[in-house]
């Protein structure tokens, strides 16, 4: 018999990767040019999580999934209404910055809190969820620092698949170095996960999901409490875009045979 | 300077891999009293390398319990060494084990961690870190106040550490209870030899886009020739296989599809971003998303039928505008 879990998603908002970005220098630090016109979508790896959360809690019946964004309200709201069409989940919203320029340490401290803050959340079944990198930061450390504040300690990183067994363990598969996976089996909940891109695609939208999740995702846009997420000892000597522009150099007229050996005399340079 | 520790773990036969000796030379460049802090199964060979490169101290956890990369175990050596040595600035190499573990210890000794860092530079007496946002689409260079500062530096940055090893070394074992886990590791997952694809350290990056699946000039899709050229270009270039999101997208949506290209392999915007001395892009359109992954590839080559595809666009050295099918065919004939 399978035990319901508990999966809380930690995700926030990024922009879209279509977008052109440009640094700014604004009176809190480092910003994009017109960030709030930007359009943002879930950061792909943390919608990776929320995927994988979503198809276990469907396996095991009575299991229910939060997703904890922080970012402007204003953009979550306007995000939201796509991703509420994916897969049911209850927002749990933090009104605060979405930058890559935010620290880590305080973003931990403040998706801990408001975790901590879920009514009826059994911590000993808890399952933390979140991306191993990020479109914005990539910081690879917050959900580390989360899971520390809310005393998990089997933790894992890049995560590509969790198998659930009959027994309530859970085998996981780690990315490591030369496209190796690392399988590990942990005993039972807590946990924390940092998702890869694992092998599950993106679901289709589905409307009776979506109107269901946003009955209550207004409400929670409505409760989200502001939080920050500067470090103030944390100083940015400079942010700049890399210039290189190539002379690209474009061969209309050659034979594949004359490419071919082109690029074979290329390969054998040192 | 202030004091640096650098926080490296060795290999199951007690050597230091190379993103280790990265780290070491990095942490060399800084200048200042350097610590060495070593956890593994066994950590004397280690600990000689260490004392000849000039370490003032080296302390290490050792011992059964930490041979295996997990979470439990790490962050407590990881802990204990850095509160020991009681260094202002801890460096690591961003391995898959110390990435998992090390902002864990950061903050339980109340510090910060950077990760990602892709170059060090003392500036005013402190460290400066840079590093990349947004997925490689911008360079920053920042400094922290907050001590002990953590920094994960990336693989391939710099050159790794050479040196003869020390005849003897004083090492300063620091006694660590493993801590309760209910976490086994119970292996490894790898492709086989024959079948490995991913090779951090080749020369040269092949790169396959989803054209190699699409309908090709005769209005059929050539996958079993798709696969067997990609296959044999990675073969006789002994090069390590990239992907497009749009390719590796493929295997869950029904398409036809190349069935050793995985998430794994995947470049880009949500994929990696690896070092190679040269890439090859085929079949690939070249978009922004993708191309931030090449941004540490050096010399850029695609082969593509669009004239006016993104490479085109200053982002490739050379775009060879050919069908790839009669291309890498050829190549694999040269190369063989």
């Amino acid at each position: 018999m399978s035990t319901p879990l508990q999966i809380v998603v930690c995700g926030s908002i990024v922009p879209d990767p279509l977008q052109t970005l440009e640094p700014v220098t604004s009176p809190g630090g480092p910003a994009l040019k017109n960030e709030m016109m930007l359009p943002a979508v879930l950061d792909p790896w943390a919608s990776h999580a929320l995927y994988e959360a979503a198809h276990l809690a469907q396996a095991h019946p009575g299991s229910k999934v939060w997703l904890v964004s922080m970012g402007p309200k204003a953009k979550l709201q306007q995000v939201m209404m796509t991703v509420a069409q994916k897969v049911p989940f209850e927002l749990v919203a933090i009104d605060g910055t979405a930058s890559g320029f935010a620290d880590s340490f305080a973003t931990a401290a403040a998706l801990a809190g408001a975790i901590e803050a879920i009514p009826g959340l059994d911590k000993s079944r808890l399952l933390l969820f979140g991306g191993w990198e990020s479109a914005s930061r990539g910081a690879g450390s917050t959900i580390q620092m989360t899971a520390e504040r809310l005393g998990i300690t089997e933790q894992f990183q890049g995560v590509d698949r969790i198998a659930v067994r009959q027994d309530g363990s859970f085998e996981i598969l780690e990315r490591i170095e030369g496209g190796r996976h690392q399988v590990s089996v942990c005993t039972a909940p807590p946990a924390a996960l940092g998702w890869a891109t694992g092998f599950l695609p993106e679901p289709r939208n589905n409307p009776q999901v979506g109107m269901a999740n946003m009955k209550a995702i207004m409400p929670a846009l409505m409760r989200a409490k502001p939080a920050t997420a500067t470090d103030p000892g944390l100083a940015y000597v400079s942010v700049s875009l890399p210039k290189q522009q190539r002379e690209t150099r474009i061969e209309k007229n050659m034979t594949p045979e004359e490419i071919a050996r082109e690029i074979a005399a290329w390969i054998r340079e040192d | 300077m202030e004091s640096t520790l650098l926080l490296v773990h060795t290999e199951a036969d007690g050597a230091l891999a190379k993103p280790a000796l990265e780290a070491l030379t990095s942490a060399l460049a800084l200048g200042g009293e350097l610590t060495v802090g070593l956890v593994g199964g066994a950590v004397e060979a280690a600990a000689r390398i260490a004392a000849a490169a000039g370490a003032l101290r080296i302390l290490a956890v050792s011992g059964d319990e930490f041979t295996q990369p997990r979470y439990a175990t790490d962050a407590a050596a990881a802990e204990a060494i850095a509160r020991a040595a009681g260094a202002a600035i801890v460096l690591a190499p961003a391995t898959a084990r110390w990435s998992r573990a090390l902002p864990g210890a950061a903050y339980r000794l109340g510090g910060r961690i950077d990760t990602h860092a892709t170059g060090l530079a003392v500036r005013d007496g402190a460290p400066a870190v840079t590093r990349w946002f947004y997925r490689q689409r911008m360079e920053a260079v920042l400094t922290r106040t907050a001590r002990p500062w953590f920094v994960l530096l990336d693989v391939g940055c710099v050159t790794p550490w050479e040196g003869a090893p020390a005849a003897s070394a004083q090492l300063e074992t620091i006694a660590v209870a493993a801590p309760e886990s209910r976490t086994t590791v119970t292996g490894v997952q790898a492709p086989k030899a024959d079948e490995q694809t991913i090779r951090p350290d080749a020369k040269l990056l092949f790169v396959a886009g989803a054209g190699w699946t699409k309908k090709q000039p005769d209005g059929a899709v050539h996958i079993e020739e798709a696969q067997q050229l990609i296959l044999g270009a990675l073969r006789g270039a002994q090069a390590s296989l990239g992907g497009s999101k749009s390719l590796v997208d493929s295997t869950g949506e029904g398409e036809a599809v190349l069935p050793f290209m995985t998430h794994l392999n995947q470049v880009g915007q949500t994929g990696s971003t690896p070092r190679h001395q040269k890439g090859l892009s085929t079949c690939c359109h070249g978009e922004e998303p993708h191309v931030v992954g090449w941004r540490f590839v050096t010399e850029r080559r695609a082969v593509n039928l669009d004239a006016n595809c993104g490479w085109a666009r200053g982002k490739a050295d050379v775009v060879y505008v050919a069908d790839a099918f009669a291309v890498v065919r050829e190549l694999n004939r040269l190369l063989a």
